[in-house]
């Protein structure tokens, strides 16, 4: 895995002590907003949350709802863990890590529930599998222990993003010729279909999302010659 | 009996963790490499999902879901703890995770070197505690349904792993378009794979 691209920093910022204070979008900071957009992406790069990411991208509004829950989670986890990441003794990480991003799934997963019933019932178990998204865990190893409070919150924001991208990307394209629709409305106009479209139905099936997920790879390998395997 | 098969049948093959629910993907995709190292890993899952499922099943019955307590008096019986549930079935994972690691370090050394880091990450395998919430939405009657779907669930896991594995050790003699090697082609693979497996939900058990 390419999990661990990004070593940490040498020298680990602790909050409010560090000597020579960057500005708070120094060009670093900024790199790490925009760096998981594309080149180390989450999914197609980091090869990390993929579970979650093809299971609900039938839609695009359960893609948008799910990118928002992650990208509160990974924000909120990554500051606790960094704020914490000199008082966890190394051999129990795994676990307090756990707990930690268990307890913000489940605020997550009630707030959903009291605001939002309708999409939670429809994400079922996948909210819930937060917890297990490789992404989160991922970043809390490589990045939050050993980062300050503040890169690590730009990281999570950052990694979250990337995924939200692939997800909202994925739905977008399987909402459209699945069903012809975006976000529940019909955006390809009757005349069209008169004239003999057929939706797609191939792309409701859940084995598209993966086709469709292998294709984007190839889209961002072939324009970005780099990150090409050698096998 | 006949029940229970069908529950089997259906965990392994319609309902199968990889190729309908996409659970488990990460690890599939970091571990299937070659034959003998996804192997181990599906034997960890299966044992690790054997035994968490039916212990989150008790774990939701007598304590968790709503009125679960009334075994400890009447005062108990209208309290619904079912919202810690993600913390106490990750903590069960957590903990048996931990027990698979050891027993495997001690038995089978030179598996425990193969797997790497991926045996820890077991605990964050999303189809181990998909089992477990899965198996929360099912309302299996008893212990033993619970167990049988565990078991079912890891076995098809293995399963998929096994395929992707074999064919990802074949895949190396082909000219794959350059941008496609590795990480794309497995993905349109698996979904080939898991269009091939859709033709199962038509048997009715």
């Amino acid at each position: 895995m390419e999990a661990n691209k990004t070593t940490p920093e040498k020298k680990t910022s602790i909050l409010f002590v560090n000597k020579e204070r960057e500005p708070l979008f120094s060009k670093k900071n900024r790199k790490l907003l925009s760096d998981p957009m594309d080149d180390n992406n989450p999914i197609t790069v980091q090869v990390l949350g993929i579970c979650s990411a093809l299971a609900i991208t039938v839609q695009l509004k359960p893609a948008v709802v799910m990118s928002i829950s992650v990208m509160a989670v990974m924000a909120a986890s990554n500051v606790i863990i960094s704020l914490l990441r000199n008082l966890i003794p190394n051999r129990i990480r795994i676990i307090v890590q756990l707990v930690v991003v268990a307890s913000m799934v489940i605020l997550v997963d009630q707030i959903l529930r009291a605001y939002a019933y309708d999409v939670s019932k429809e994400l079922s178990i996948f909210i819930g599998l937060i917890i297990t998204n490789c992404i989160v865990m991922g970043r809390l190893e490589a990045f939050a222990l050993g980062n300050g409070v503040w890169k690590s919150f730009l990281d999570g924001i950052g990694n979250a993003a990337g995924y939200g991208l692939i997800l909202i990307l994925v739905a977008f394209f399987r909402e459209l010729l699945g069903s012809g629709k975006l976000f529940g409305f019909q955006v390809i106009p009757d005349a069209i279909y008169e004239l003999g479209y057929v939706n797609n139905g191939l792309m409701l099936l859940s084995p598209m999302a993966l086709i469709t997920v292998g294709i984007l790879i190839w889209i961002q390998r072939s324009r970005n010659r780099t990150l090409i395997e050698k096998n | 009996m006949e029940a229970y098969l069908n529950l089997f049948v259906k965990s392994i093959f319609i309902e199968n963790m990889i190729f309908a629910y996409f659970l488990g993907m990460c690890s599939y995709l970091a571990v299937s490499k070659t034959v003998k190292t996804a192997v181990g890993l599906g034997l960890a899952v299966i044992f690790v999902l054997a035994i968490t499922v039916p212990i989150n099943f008790l774990l939701d019955t007598y304590l968790l879901q709503p009125g679960a307590l009334s075994w400890l008096g009447t005062q108990y019986a209208d309290l619904d703890l079912s919202f810690l549930s993600f913390i106490m079935f990750i903590a069960v994972i957590a903990s048996m995770v931990q027990l698979v690691e050891m027993v495997v370090e001690k038995f089978a050394p030179a598996l425990y070197g193969a797997l790497g880091i991926f045996l820890p990450l077991i605990a964050v395998n999303c189809a181990i505690l998909g089992g477990s919430l899965f198996m929360q939405q099912k309302d299996f009657s008893g212990v033993a349904e619970s167990a049988v779907y565990g078991l079912g669930s890891g076995i098809g896991w293995l399963l998929a792993i096994l395929a992707i594995a074999a064919i990802r050790e074949k895949i190396t003699y082909s000219n794959v378009p350059a941008p496609l090697r590795g990480l794309g082609i497995t993905f349109i693979i698996t979904g080939l794979m898991a269009l091939g497996f859709m033709s199962f939900m038509g048997i009715k058990l």
